[in-house]
């Protein structure tokens, strides 16, 4: 499945990224540690809960955070460094080797110039040829990536267009700039499931057809078992788990992980089988404790957890790594062996893992 | 836990009985001009011969892409939205032609819990005020006020002596939580849910869903639970009806209707939903729907889907196209096991 990330050059390299905003209640510490390595072709899916910092990394990236953030670590594109690198440098590389791809499509177009126009600008920049060569190949992209009636819709403005095909006008803008590296941060949240799967083609195709490796950035497990070569795992700003896509959802090593895989109601199980949520919340990223981050939420939590962060570790081959200390304890364990499938809100201190008397409970305990 | 608790658990008489029906519902909306004075200058057919009952104790799935009309549909159930035509009978009584303060009594028998639990909570009030309210504005327990707040809280997994916090101070699912315990207040016999878990992180939707599965059961409660999420709704609902451009293209049994899809749109539909599996995932085979959602202004005549149908498209020959231009097919048994609105239905196992 994932011959690509074995093979490619290198493009992108992630190491030690950590981002903070200070604010009025404190420094938030959105981003503690991040590390990657993305090889050409090779499409990484990055799934965490909401405010784990999936954002915040793709925008250090590309260098689109506000002045306030502090950066410490190291982003290399094929080698140039890009923490610390002036405006003028980035310019250059961004939305041209770097694409970026939004949720909202209108964060990257111009609501006062036609669709055509503005894949043309992108073909006419990286290109020797003429405009009227540049709209003929901006109408050739659009229907590459599945825009209906290319040859008409060459000439909407964004606002006449549905937020699919929108999107899908961003995809063929950042083809046109033939980007080694496509970040793409939750790029069809927004859409109906079955304008989704139009979507998700169309990535594939801009990716397969430029070459270029992707970041994949999703909240849905779904989206990222269909899309990804290798998975990385966030949890309050730092990987929690990294590896090679049928790792990480059959033999997830992180309690987290196994969290996440047993809450998704998923239509190949059973109608019956109960969810299993994780209880608790994310913790605030403003003076965290130490220790690990999900302690609070963990099932198999032990005092060492509250006081030692567990670094990522390789689990069994190298490409994957997990950041819990019992992590060779979870081979073979499945989200049910875990977690129960209580309605209650939070943990009980005395019941871990389980639903105080008196609330809600799974099935078993109802009269 | 006895004072909240019902007596309409399935199986008892009452559950013959449809809490809900809804009949012939048509809900237009006029577009008008520019300018404050604009003229009508067109429809939108929001909402199309919609006919469905629910039963005591039963969650009915209502599913469709944004701008099917199922919101619309579930505003209309309410009361919140005037029917063009057609009706909305609350265990018989014909929403349109009661009296106020019939209407009154009534309205406490259904409430509904929104999508984004903190538009609807009001951000000056405590949790308890919030959840109070209905209870003021009734008149109702008076005397016990306090214990029953906190007893509603205990219900939905909040923590009881939270009441004097404000809805900032919780988390979404927490939220989602004071929502519906305000909405259980009144003891209200139908839940209309529109969106309830949508803006919730997977992990935390969990909790959400199986505390609605537990006060179903608890308390008897019959819930038009409206998504576009066909994974929730598969793990919720009793029955399942999907919308597609303001009308009902197929309804059926939950696991039925998962199992046995007979429209090309619920084919479609079912078939575009990611699972987390990779294997699974990258083996499947997707029916791939063209094109995008027509005007609801100018919705295609015939069959509403045919625009985008796959089946129209590929298989069919001139004269079987020429009958979906011309004839709107009904939603019908047709022999697939359920009702579905296809002249040229057929079952397809997509999962
Ligand atoms: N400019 C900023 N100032 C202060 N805090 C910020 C800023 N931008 C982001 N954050 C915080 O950084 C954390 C990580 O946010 P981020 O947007 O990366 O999360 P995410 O994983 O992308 O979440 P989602 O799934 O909701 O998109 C959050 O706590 C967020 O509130
Ligand atoms: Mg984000």
């Amino acid at each position: 499945m994932s011959t690509a990330a074995t093979t490619g050059e290198e493009v992108l390299v992630v190491e030690d990224l950590t981002v903070s905003f200070p604010t009025d209640d404190g420094l938030v510490q959105a981003v503690r540690g991040v590390s990657y390595r993305l090889r050409e072709r090779e499409i990484l899916g990055i799934v965490g809960e909401s405010g784990s910092g999936k954002s915040v990394t793709s925008m250090a990236i590309m260098g689109l955070l506000p002045r306030s953030a502090r950066i410490t670590g190291s982003i290399r594109f094929r080698g140039q460094e890009l923490v610390g690198l002036r405006e003028s440098g980035l310019n250059k590389l961004r939305g041209s080797k770097i694409a970026m791809i939004f949720q909202d499509p209108m964060t990257s177009l111009n609501p006062v110039h036609t669709v055509g126009y503005q894949v043309a600008e992108a073909i006419l920049a990286h290109n020797d040829v003429s405009k009227a060569q540049a709209r003929r190949r901006a109408v050739e992209l659009l229907d590459t990536v599945g825009v209906p009636n290319a040859g008409q819709r060459v000439d909407s403005y964004p606002y006449e267009l549905s937020g699919g095909v929108r999107q899908r006008v961003v995809i063929a803008i950042a083809m046109a700039n033939k980007p080694d590296v496509i970040i793409a941060d939750e790029p069809t949240t927004a859409l109906d499931v079955t304008v989704q799967a139009q979507v998700l083609d169309a990535l594939r195709t801009a990716q397969q057809e430029t070459g270029a490796a992707m970041v994949l950035i999703t909240h849905d497990l779904g989206v990222v078992a269909g899309q990804a070569d290798r998975v990385l795992v966030m949890y309050a700003g730092k990987p929690v788990e990294i590896g090679d896509v049928e790792d990480i959802y059959y033999r997830p090593r992180m309690p987290y992980t196994l969290g996440l895989l047993g809450s998704v109601p998923r239509l190949d199980a059973s109608r019956s089988q109960r969810l299993l949520p994780i209880l608790g919340s994310p913790p605030s990223l403003v003076n965290l404790p130490a220790g690990c981050p999900f302690t609070p939420r963990c099932p198999i939590a032990q005092d060492r957890c509250e006081r030692e962060e567990p670094p990522l570790v390789t689990v069994t081959s190298h490409p994957h790594r997990a950041a819990c200390h019992f992590s060779q304890d979870l081979a073979g364990v499945r989200p049910h062996d875990l977690f129960t499938s209580t309605s209650a809100d939070a943990r009980t201190e005395d019941h871990p893992g389980r639903p105080s008397a008196g609330e809600p409970t799974g099935e078993g305990d109802l009269p | 836990m006895t004072s909240i608790d019902h007596d309409a658990t399935p199986g008892s008489p009452d559950a013959l009985r449809p809490i809900l029906s809804v009949q012939d519902l048509v809900v237009h909306f006029p577009v008008r001009g520019r300018g404050l004075l604009g003229r009508t200058t067109g429809t939108v057919h929001a909402v199309c011969d919609v006919s469905f009952e629910i039963y005591p104790g039963e969650t009915l799935g209502l599913v469709g892409e944004s701008g099917c009309g199922k919101s619309t549909t579930s505003r209309a159930v309410l009361g919140l939205r005037r029917a063009t035509s057609g009706q909305v009978l609350f265990e018989d009584q014909d929403l349109a032609n009661l009296p106020p303060d019939r209407m009154r009594r009534l309205r406490r028998q259904m409430q509904i819990v929104f999508q984004d639990p903190m538009a609807s909570l009001d951000p000056r009030l405590t949790v308890y005020e919030i959840i109070a309210e209905p209870l003021r504005i009734h008149g109702v327990h008076k005397e016990d006020r306090h214990q029953y707040v906190a007893e509603l809280m205990r219900t939905v997994g909040l923590n009881s002596e939270h009441g004097n916090r404000y809805p900032h101070e919780f988390s979404g699912g927490q939220r989602q939580r004071i929502g519906i315990a305000r909405a259980l207040a009144l003891e209200p016999k139908l839940l209309v849910l529109d969106e309830p878990v949508s803006a919730l992180d997977v992990s935390i939707q969990a909790g959400v869903v199986n505390l609605l599965d537990d006060l179903q059961r608890r308390l008897g409660l019959a819930y038009l639970f409206v998504a576009h999420d066909l994974s929730v709704v598969r793990h919720v609902a009793d029955r399942v009806a999907v919308m597609y451009l303001g009308r009902i293209v197929e309804t059926g049994e939950c696991e039925e209707l998962f199992a046995n899809p007979a429209h090309p749109y619920t084919q479609a539909l079912i078939s575009a939903i990611p699972i987390p599996d990779p294997r699974k995932e990258r083996e499947r085979r997707r029916i791939v729907v063209s094109g995008e959602m027509p005007s609801p202004t100018d919705p295609p005549s015939g069959c509403r889907f045919r625009t985008r149908c796959p089946m129209f498209a590929d298989r069919l020959d001139d004269a079987q196209q020429a009958r979906c231009r011309q004839e709107t097919p009904e939603l019908a048994e047709r022999g697939q096991g359920h009702p579905v609105a296809c002249h040229f239905a057929e079952a397809v196992p997509v999962l």
